[in-house]
């Protein structure tokens, strides 16, 4: 690495994707030109509909995938400097079908990253505790229930507890709400909401909700087809008259008409 | 003679030949498990393995067990002592079973959650121990329980190479045309499999992910 590409980082840059691509082996292009960095302690939303490469994009900030050209950078590093794993547990990750484990109680599920870091018993149990009453779930309840006895709504809890039981510096949620009803929804992102200013982590959110998108974001981006459209503050996405940002607008005035019929 | 007095008569002889029995059938098993499961879970990693692991371990499947003692006979170490031929044979033939649940087994984890495991920072070999073999564990039982049941059956005609065992019997009364010489070996053996099946089979239940069943 030289020193002129390590100042062209933006100073307060934590995640920089640089003319970042993902190719499939067989010559899919799923992700294309991608710049965008996202700075400390901002919540940067990845809005695009279904197949625009979202998730792939998510991923190749934990390294679950490399990019097949350019780079992506955390903290500095490329991924690819990071040791996969110790990028990974720097990271928490929030996914819709929640992937908790289904042998291990909300308390071991919780108490994974932890361990797998080895902090102290005594210190995982306080942390687990901690978390479940920050997440809006009652320990002495939960603790001990295994996730097919959780509602929807409380395994993605559970599954954001679980993310943030280290404490990394970055989480990223993949379409974390989605799978739950309207209702839940919304009260789980109003509380999300409320979570994310007093924990102050950089936080990358995939949806293809604009509603959501404007309520979580302090910017968005705009990912279709692959490619990045526009980054956004969520002022500038309502006032903008770009034809592809204009769909979206009206997706949401769509959406608000409707609920708000009887 | 009638069956009972036969039993009544022999007991002693019997039960030796029942632990004779025993005994091929647990060693065979202890090494079919630990042939087959990390064969499984080769396969089960890496696809391209996949098919040629599968692929032999059918093929040994489908060779007739008493050609297979036959093949297996001229062999250097092998040939030398029937017991050592026989668990061999007995071996090749347990082995499917295990393979095939062991991979239907890791496969058959919630994409999801290897995701959420690798996701989340934790190394090949703790998602394998942590996640993917307890998730698995009671389908690969069950790959077990049959491969018990069958080793029990195809044990008896290792007597034919001379390895002891229950077949022992029944191939003397084969020979000597006798019902109850050849029931003496049947029945211990037919009880034998039953209860393998049966502790086996209830372990597999104890043992299966609560959100499964
Ligand atoms: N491993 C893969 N093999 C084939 N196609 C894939 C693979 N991963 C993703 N895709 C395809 O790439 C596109 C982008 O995927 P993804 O990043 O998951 O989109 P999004 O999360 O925005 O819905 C989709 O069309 C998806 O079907
Ligand atoms: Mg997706």
């Amino acid at each position: 690495m030289t020193a002129e590409t390590e100042s062209a980082s933006a100073p307060d840059a934590i995640i920089e994707f640089r003319d970042a691509r993902y190719e499939l082996p067989g010559g899919q292009v799923l992700l294309n030109h991608i710049n965008l960095s996202v700075a400390r302690g901002e919540t940067l939303v990845l809005l695009g509909r279904s197949g625009a490469g979202k998730t792939t994009a998510l991923k190749l900030i934990n390294r679950l995938l490399d990019p097949t050209a350019g780079e992506v950078r955390v903290d500095g590093k490329t991924t690819v400097q990071w040791d996969p794993i110790a990028l990974r547990r720097h990271i928490g990750y929030v996914i819709q079908e929640t992937g908790l484990f289904p042998h291990y109680t909300v308390e071991q599920n919780v108490a994974l990253v932890p361990r797998l870091e080895r902090w102290p018993g005594g210190q995982v149990r306080t942390r687990v505790v901690e978390l479940l009453t920050l997440v809006g779930l009652d320990p002495v309840r939960f603790l001990g229930r295994y996730p097919h006895e959780l509602s929807g709504g409380q395994r993605q809890r559970v599954g954001l507890a679980r993310a943030l039981a280290a404490d990394p510096p970055i989480l990223l949620m993949d379409e974390p709400f989605g799978a739950l009803d309207p209702l839940t929804r919304g009260e789980i992102r109003a509380e999300f909401r409320a979570l994310e200013q007093r924990l102050r982590k950089t936080v990358v959110i995939v949806t293809h909700d604009t509603g959501e998108a404007l309520e979580l974001g302090t910017r968005l981006a705009l990912l279709e087809a692959g490619e990045l459209r526009g980054v956004y503050s969520p002022k500038e996405f309502l006032q903008s008259n770009e034809p592809v940002a204009a769909a979206y607008i009206s997706q949401l005035r769509m959406v608000e008409k409707t609920e708000r019929q009887p | 003679m009638s069956v009972t007095a036969y039993f009544a008569q022999h007991w002693n002889e019997i039960l030796q030949a029942t632990i004779e029995h025993l005994w091929l059938v647990v060693i065979t098993m202890l090494l079919a498990c630990a042939i087959g499961i990390p064969l499984g879970i080769l396969a089960a990693r890496k696809p391209w393995l996949s098919k040629p692991i599968l692929g032999s371990a059918n093929v040994a499947e489908t060779i007739p067990s008493l050609a297979l003692f036959g093949f297996l006979l001229p062999l250097p170490w092998l040939g030398a002592r029937a017991d050592r031929l026989a668990i061999a044979a007995l071996t090749l033939y347990a082995l499917l079973p295990i393979i095939r649940n062991t991979v239907a087994g890791i496969t058959g984890v919630d994409p999801a959650v290897r995701e959420a495991a690798r996701g989340m920072g934790m190394t090949g070999s703790q998602i394998l121990w942590r996640v993917e073999l307890p998730l698995s564990f009671s389908t690969i039982l069950a790959g077990i329980r049959v491969a018990t049941v069958l080793t029990v059956g195809i044990a008896t005609i290792a007597a034919a190479v001379g390895s002891g065992g229950l077949g022992e019997f029944i191939f003397r009364g084969l020979a000597m045309v006798n019902n109850a010489v050849i029931l003496a070996g049947a029945i211990p053996a037919a009880v034998l499999a039953l209860l393998a099946d049966l502790v086996l089979g209830l372990l597999e239940r104890r043992l299966r992910p609560a959100s499964a069943g």
